[in-house]
This record gives C-alpha cells, sequence and structure tokens, in this order.
C-alpha cells in the first residue's frame, strides 16, 4: 500500500521536474529566436560601411544608411542622461540617507513611473515640449527619454548605495566629517559601480525606447546634429521602415534593429559583471 | 571649562542644505507622477466635456463626424493583456522556481541571463520580429488550422489574419514574461528557509515542497507579480502597434483584427487634426495611464506586503 504511494509520489515528482524545465526550455526560445532573426535578416545591411556613414536615400537608389539615426540617438539619451542621472542618483542618495514616510511616498511614485506607458510620457512630453513651440525637436524628445529614465536611475542608485556596509559610514562620521560629505564622498564613491551600472541600464533603456519619440524627436530623413530640430533614432527607423512595403526599407530596419540589439547585449551582460563584482566588493569591505 | 566650539555660519547650514537639494531632487518623481495626470487631464479637456462619462462605454470612432469613444481600444487592450497573462503565467512561475531553487546552478545561470537579456530587447526589435517572422508562423500552423476545425466556435470564428489580436497577445506574452519570473523569483526567494528545509524534513519530495508549502506561501507576492506584468501589458505600444491589425472593431474572435488604447495613440496622434480629434486621442491616454496607475500601486502594495524590497 505504502510502497504504491511512494512510487506514485516519486512519479509524480519526476513528472513535476520535467514540466518546469520544459517550461523553462520554451521561456528562452523567443529570445534564441529574436536574436537569430535579427542577426540573420539584420546583418545584408549591417555588414555594409555605408549603412554607418551615410543617411536615408530614396527608395532604388544604393548606399542609404542610418548615420543621421545614430547621431539623433546619440544626442537625445545624452542630452536626457545630462539631465536625469545627476537628479536620479541625488535623489537615489536622499532615500537612503534620509528615508521615512516621504522616502516611501518617492519611492512608490518612482515605482508607478517605471510601469508608466511610454507612449503617455510621449503624450506629456507632447503637450509640454512640442505644442508650444509648434514643431518637433530632439530636445522634445530627450526630456520624454530623461522622465523614463529618471525612476529607473533613482532605485537602481537607491539599490547599490543601500549596500555599503554601514560600518563605512560610521567611520566617516566617527571621524568628524559632515554628512554630507560621508553620503557624497565616501558613501557614494564606494558604490559607484553599481550607480554606474543602473546608469548604463537606463541609457540602454532609453536608447530603445520608440513610443515617446514618435511625437517629440519625431524623426528626420535629413543629417541633423542640432536637437532644436526634429531628430531621427534607431528605433523609430526599425518601426517606420519595417511598416512599408519596399524590401530595401526593411532591410533598412532589420540592420537597425540588429545595431540596437547589439548595442542592448554589449551593455546588459557588461553591467551583469559589473554588478557581480560590485556585490563580491561590498561583501569584502 | 569645555567650551562648545561656534561653528561658522555656513558650516552649521550645511547639514540643512543637503537635505533641502537632496529632497528637492527626490521630489521630481512624485511630482512627475502628479503632473503627467494633470497634464493630461487638462489637454483633453475639450473631449471630456464633449463626451462626457460616455466617452468609456461608446463603440464608434469616426474622425470625420467627430464621434469618438474608448470601448474598442479599451476592450483590445484588455484581450490581449488576458490573453497574454494566461500564456506566460504558467511559463513564468516554472521560470521563478528553477530560479528560486537553491540547487541546479547552471541552469539558474542560464536561465537567469536568458530572462534578463529578454527584458533588454527593445520593444520595436519584437515588433518587427513578430511582423515579419512570428505572425506568418503563427498563421499558417495555429490560425488556420484551428480555425478549419474549431471556426464554429466563437473565438475562432472568422477568416484569420496574420495581425490580429491573438499574435499581439504572443508578442505581450513574450515582453512580460520577464517582469513575471523576476519578480515572482524575489518573491520565492522571501519565503523563509525553514519552511522549505521543514518540508523536506517530513520527507516530502521537491514537488510537494514547492507545490503544497513554497508556492502558497508566496501566493499574494506571485499574485502580485502577476498583476505587475499585467500593468506592463496594458501599456505596451509599439510591438502590439505593429501586429493587432489597428482595426476599431470589437469582434469576439481572437483572430481578427483589433486596436489598443497605446496603438490608436501612436498611430494617429501625428495626424489628428482639429481640436476634438488629438483631445480625444489623449483622453485615450488619459484612460491608459489611469488604469496602469492603479493596477500598478495595487501590484506594488502586494509584492511589497511578501518581499523586503532593498530598503
Amino acid at each position: 500500500m505504502n510502497r504504491v504511494r511512494n512510487v506514485r509520489r516519486r512519479f509524480m515528482n519526476s513528472l513535476a521536474l520535467a514540466v518546469v524545465y520544459t517550461l523553462t526550455a520554451i521561456a528562452l526560445i523567443p529570445l534564441a529566436l529574436v536574436l537569430w532573426y535579427t542577426a540573420v535578416k539584420g546583418w545584408p545591411a549591417a555588414s555594409h560601411l555605408e549603412f554607418y556613414v551615410n543617411v536615408e536615400r530614396p527608395v532604388g537608389i544604393p548606399g542609404a544608411g542610418v548615420a543621421h539615426a545614430i547621431v539623433g540617438s546619440a544626442v537625445m539619451v545624452g542630452l536626457a542622461s545630462l539631465i536625469s542621472i545627476p537628479v536620479g542618483v541625488i535623489s537615489g542618495v536622499n532615500l537612503v540617507e534620509f528615508g521615512g514616510r516621504f522616502a516611501r511616498v518617492v519611492r512608490l511614485a518612482a515605482d508607478v513611473l517605471v510601469g508608466a506607458p511610454s507612449i503617455a510620457i510621449g503624450l506629456f512630453a507632447y503637450v509640454l515640449f512640442v505644442a508650444p513651440f509648434h514643431h518637433f525637436s530632439g530636445v522634445a524628445g530627450a526630456l520624454a527619454l530623461a522622465v523614463l529614465m529618471l525612476p529607473v536611475v533613482i532605485r537602481t542608485t537607491e539599490g547599490a548605495v543601500a549596500l555599503i556596509p554601514a560600518s563605512l559610514r560610521e567611520s566617516g562620521l566617527a571621524l568628524g566629517l559632515p554628512r554630507w560629505r560621508v553620503a557624497l564622498q565616501l558613501v557614494l564613491p564606494a558604490a559607484a559601480p553599481g550607480v554606474i551600472t543602473g546608469a548604463l541600464l537606463a541609457i540602454a533603456r532609453a536608447a530603445g525606447e520608440t513610443a515617446p519619440l514618435l511625437f517629440t524627436g519625431f524623426g528626420n530623413r535629413f543629417w541633423n546634429v542640432d536637437p532644436t530640430q526634429p531628430m531621427s533614432a534607431l528605433p523609430l527607423i526599425v518601426f517606420h521602415d519595417a511598416l512599408t512595403p519596399y524590401p530595401a526599407l526593411q532591410e533598412q530596419a532589420w540592420g537597425a534593429a540588429l545595431v540596437l540589439v547589439a548595442a542592448m547585449l554589449v551593455v546588459n551582460l557588461a553591467s551583469r559583471w559589473a554588478v557581480r563584482r560590485q556585490v563580491r566588493l561590498a561583501g569584502q569591505l | 571649562m569645555i567650551q562648545a566650539i561656534r561653528l561658522p555660519f555656513r558650516t552649521r547650514r550645511a547639514p540643512l542644505r543637503f537635505r533641502l537639494l537632496t529632497t528637492a531632487a527626490s521630489l521630481s518623481a512624485p511630482a512627475l507622477v502628479i503632473a503627467i495626470v494633470a497634464v493630461l487631464f487638462q489637454e483633453a479637456a475639450p473631449a471630456v466635456t464633449r463626451f462626457g462619462a460616455l466617452f468609456i462605454v461608446a463603440r464608434s470612432w469616426n474622425p470625420v463626424t467627430l464621434d469618438f469613444g474608448a470601448l474598442p481600444f479599451i476592450y483590445g487592450t484588455l484581450v490581449t493583456s488576458a490573453l497574454a497573462l494566461a500564456i506566460a503565467l504558467p511559463i513564468g512561475i516554472a521560470v521563478a522556481v528553477v530560479l528560486a531553487e537553491p540547487g541546479a546552478q547552471r541552469i539558474r545561470g542560464v536561465a537567469g541571463t536568458g530572462v534578463e537579456l529578454l527584458a533588454a530587447i527593445p520593444s520595436v526589435v519584437f515588433g518587427i520580429w513578430a511582423l515579419y517572422v512570428l505572425a506568418p508562423l503563427v498563421y499558417t500552423h495555429v490560425e488556420l488550422p484551428v480555425a478549419q476545425r474549431l471556426g464554429f466556435i466563437g473565438i475562432f470564428f472568422g477568416q484569420p489574419r496574420q495581425t490580429s489580436l491573438f499574435t499581439a497577445s504572443l508578442v505581450l506574452a513574450v515582453m512580460i514574461l520577464p517582469t513575471l519570473s523576476a519578480i515572482s523569483r524575489d518573491v520565492l526567494r522571501a519565503v523563509p528557509k525553514g519552511l522549505r528545509e521543514s518540508a523536506v524534513a517530513l520527507g516530502a519530495t521537491w514537488w510537494e515542497t514547492s507545490w503544497k508549502v513554497v508556492l502558497p506561501a508566496a501566493r499574494a507576492g506571485i499574485f502580485g507579480a502577476t498583476v505587475l506584468a499585467l500593468g506592463r501589458a496594458l501599456g505596451e505600444t509599439i510591438a502590439v502597434t505593429m501586429v493587432i491589425g489597428n482595426r476599431p472593431d470589437i469582434s469576439p474572435s481572437i483572430f481578427a483584427p483589433a486596436y489598443t488604447l497605446a496603438s490608436v495613440i501612436a498611430n494617429e496622434f501625428t495626424e489628428a487634426t482639429g481640436q476634438v480629434y488629438p483631445a480625444a486621442l489623449v483622453e485615450l491616454g488619459l484612460v491608459l495611464i489611469l488604469l496602469t496607475f492603479a493596477v500598478n500601486i495595487l501590484a506594488l502594495l502586494l509584492v511589497r506586503r511578501s518581499v523586503e524590497l532593498p530598503r
């Protein structure tokens, strides 16, 4: 009697293990497929040097490229970083340093903001930074991206700073350093790898966003480094060109997608490595 | 006798200034949340006053006659998100169980990295992949055969399309999987070790431990993770826009084209002229953001209760 029951239990256990591991394997299939197809379909366009130095050309004329989109992405994400990273880092330090009910509210707001639909943030930026000036601009795109990046920077900074052991802070205070110097010149530098990683992840997220740029940066077919004018970006190229009926443009779209994915992979794998190192170093402190 | 050292004014004020300045930076997040809602509400005013509460339940979307209603978009948003959750939930929890398992280091490493990379892939890349790879595959291997055999059932009725509610839900399922599994993993890891160990000590198998002890203990948190993933699905724009077919219809069939709140804004906002049309689109945005905020706050409260998030 008992033996039969135990056989059944063991069988159920093996069955469940098999199901759980199969489902986990299924979870990884889309990743493999996306990476594979992006590489295969993107390579024809992305393997040419012209792709990185030329700008868009009319359909049928060879030698088209996405240089204007790469520059546009760089300018808009760069401007967004200049705004959101300092504010986010200072805010993250504040949350660890002072805590309390205010910090709980800020944390909740940041988490809600992380989950805010990016298209709605695009609308918000349109109303504030495009409509009053009557034309689309890279600055408006950058501001929309900054809103997206800010909560990510706040939360990752907070997490990295909170990892630093209290003993470091206490030894600083024991030496008579004022609190602001302990926070900014002792604890923050110790947490720098984690903070930088968080900033990089925020930058990667912003660089891949399309929706907030649709009615802010808008896109531009020409070479443009002036952020007061409409600007293109790699995700915008993927979105617009993928939906055209022209195979040549679709190829461009896949090429731009490959560039995006490659950048994401580099940033993410590098940051994973940095986080692991940071956790190990913090353990030794 | 020791005299109190009088610090120079600047130094005495420094702690206060430090606190004020950093607090000002921290105000940015709550201020933005309020500003986004306020600005969208103000911008949607022409539509809000014109249509009133009927906007939510009206079915027409006609820019020519300026007849606007949100129902087809709310329907599309809710159905794609629900379907995506139904597909992603078992997979996401299985991944979370593997990731939270104390043993199986190598599998954990591979699965963890894979899911994290999945989260890093931009929405638009999922979109182009879904449009050119997934949609044709799903059409020939799932939609056509199912519609032929089970077409008499309402949800499979009619001529299937490559760009449909179902394709959009599949992409969404892939995209919310990382949220679901990462947060469920944190929740499962937060289950007290003693519970797991006691079950094992009583002779429970791995499955009995996981299914009857660990998962029930983490129920509230996993529910929170599910709601959080739902929030992500509701707001997802670009990938969905590329494969949902963009038709403001309420069709019972999941193989028919549909439209979501986010994708109609993405498609039509730059073309919307006049006063009422753009305002109606902004009002859709307002509905969307209020929906996601509510869902997110609920989820965060649920997750917080079961995981002590880092500080």
